[in-house]
């Protein structure tokens, strides 16, 4: 996600675009880049449903719908407050000393429309393709307190967290005016959302699920997933979407596009295969769930290193991620938090490693770049302090305005599930339906 | 010995389930079944309400001697008896008590209240 601006003339000239600069000044759309970001948007979109499948089916047969709805409804609600506000909040210029972006011409993207960014992409395609990313974020805190809220309060609550919390967060990172963006020698380095997606969604899930407490009967009683094949399902729509979220992040269609790539796939299969081992030898047996989850670590904690690392690295990541998280789940069972589809444990967790160990992965390049930024040396331990900072900064931030938003939002308008409407589940008491209804001889 | 049977709504299930338990009862067997008593359930589709034929319910079979047919009963009556604004409503179900011959415990071969 680099400078979009900046360069606009200069790129226009060297593409030897006479015409368009007497025009108004755009590059022409490059068909190749446009196809790929059209089809990373398309990639990014097609997770949410696959995160819908995954969560749907780890909660009880009574949750299924409900739990299914909490990503479906995001791609409802953040999409609309995406072309409304959240756009020129992520993407406008600095307000409020940088808190978040503003730029009138972007309310409902309505000073968009013939305008294409440098990289030759049409801006309603990058503004299609940074949406994706605000639907996800919310949805993937829905796992954090799975089966224990009201469907209306979980409206409101995502709706207040993307304003408040992902679109300031997005802005810091991705914006050029970002301070994030800006921070050491080449910025800090969220090349897919580590930060912003991954680490924001995990620890706001965190605070959630000990804000509204266990759900009823939880630890004692098993709360087992009505549906794994649904679930495996899910999380291979995940792995095939998370090419266009992290090789879509390089906003073109060549070499970066194909080192993230490559980066995704080692990434993924590494911290699987890492947590089945890890599984098969202090549990006796390798789970399919064990799969799923290692797939997900592995694939969030390269999230933000897809730009920068090569395939070893990205392998490292992978497999590391992937026993601190596996860790961390046994951690939970100690603590006794119920974190219930382990959005912290996954996302969080992974998200922090991702970005922190990432910086021991650089590739030589992007050092040599950086220290010809900063004026002749930049090292590994500066770039590590810039990394922890922003992670520091994204988990400080998105811990209080969380916690602001919970507060408020239980109190007028009721987000915790009564223990009646947690018992009958979400599907009959919000939705009036039933998942599995046509399995009934009717 | 006794064989209850009850018929409740589906989703009353887990309040039936609390109940019995903190009644002392934890051995049961619950499976999904369809069926029609006097309740009409609407339901909505896409925006229209349509009555379906048979209407899914749970069916909770529990074998007790027969001191504990009363606390057992009571249980399930107080967990399966809709409260919202009228103390019970039609379709909260029925509870069947049937005389029960023999009961065997397959592990040892145990026979009769013991087994139970």
């Amino acid at each position: 996600m680099k400078s979009k601006r900046k360069i606009l003339l200069t790129l226009s000239l060297l593409l030897g675009a006479g015409g368009i600069i007497s025009a108004n000044a755009q590059p022409d759309v490059d068909t190749g880049a446009t196809a790929w970001m059209l089809t990373s948007t398309a990639l990014v979109l097609l997770m949410v449903p696959g995160l819908a499948m995954f969560y749907g089916g780890l909660v009880r047969s009574k949750n299924v719908l409900g739990t299914m709805m909490h990503s479906f409804a995001a791609m409802g609600v953040m999409s609309v407050l995406w072309v409304a506000v959240s756009y020129s909040m992520c993407f406008g210029e600095n307000v409020l000393g940088g808190w978040f972006g503003w730029n009138s011409d972007y309310l409902f993207l309505k000073g968009i429309d013939n305008s294409i960014i440098d990289g030759g992409v049409p801006e309603y395609v990058f503004s299609m393709f940074q949406g994706k990313f605000a639907i996800i974020t919310p949805a993937l805190i829905a796992g954090a307190f799975a089966e224990r809220v009201k469907f209306r309060g979980y409206l409101i609550f995502i709706a207040a967290w993307g304003l408040l919390v992902y679109n300031p967060l997005c802005h810091w990172v991705w914006a050029e005016d970002g301070f994030l963006f800006n921070m050491g020698a080449d910025g800090a380095i969220d090349f897919a959302g580590g930060t912003v997606v991954h680490i924001s969604a995990g620890v706001s899930g965190l605070v959630a699920a000990i804000y509204l407490g266990a759900r009823r009967g939880y630890p004692q009683r098993q709360m087992k997933p009505n549906n794994l094949v649904m679930t495996m399902m899910g999380a291979g729509l995940l792995w095939v979407g998370w090419f266009g979220f992290n090789a879509g992040s390089s906003i073109s269609s060549g070499l970066a596009t194909a080192q993230a790539l490559t980066a995704t796939q080692v990434a993924a299969a590494a911290g699987a295969i890492t947590w089945i081992i890890i599984e098969g030898v202090h549990q006796g047996k390798m789970t399919a769930l064990g799969f799923a989850s290692g797939i997900l670590s592995g694939l969030v904690a390269v999230t933000p290193a897809a730009g920068v690392v090569q395939p070893i690295g990205a392998m490292a990541l992978g497999a590391i991620a992937t026993v601190i998280c596996y860790y961390m789940l046994i951690v939970k069972d100690k603590l006794g938090y119920d974190d219930s589809l382990d959005a912290f444990g996954i996302h969080g967790v992974g998200g922090i490693v991702g970005a922190v160990a990432l910086t021991f992965f650089i590739r030589d390049s992007w050092m040599a770049e950086a220290a010809e930024k900063a004026g002749g040396v930049w090292t590994i331990w500066q770039q590590l302090g810039v990394q922890v900072a922003a992670v520091g900064i994204a988990i400080a931030y998105a811990v209080v305005l969380t916690i602001i938003l919970l507060i408020v939002i239980e109190k007028l308008f009721g987000l915790k599930t009564s223990p009646e409407e947690e018992m009958q589940g979400l599907d009959h008491t919000f939705h009036g339906e039933r998942g599995y209804g046509m399995l009934n001889p009717n | 010995m006794k064989l209850i049977t009850a018929i409740i709504r589906s989703y009353q299930l887990d309040q039936v389930r609390e109940s019995l338990i903190a009644a002392g009862i934890t051995r049961i067997t619950v499976s999904r079944v369809s069926g029609h008593g006097a309740q009409l359930q609407e339901e909505v589709y896409r925006g229209k309400k349509v009555i379906p034929g048979l209407i899914p319910k749970m069916r909770v079979e529990i074998a007790v001697n027969e001191e504990f047919v009363d606390t057992t009963v009571n249980a399930i009556m107080d967990a399966a008896r809709s409260e919202s604004e009228v103390e019970g409503e039609i379709g909260d179900g029925k509870i069947f008590i049937t005389n029960l011959e023999e009961c065997i415990r397959i592990r040892t071969g145990e026979r009769g209240g013991s087994a139970i």
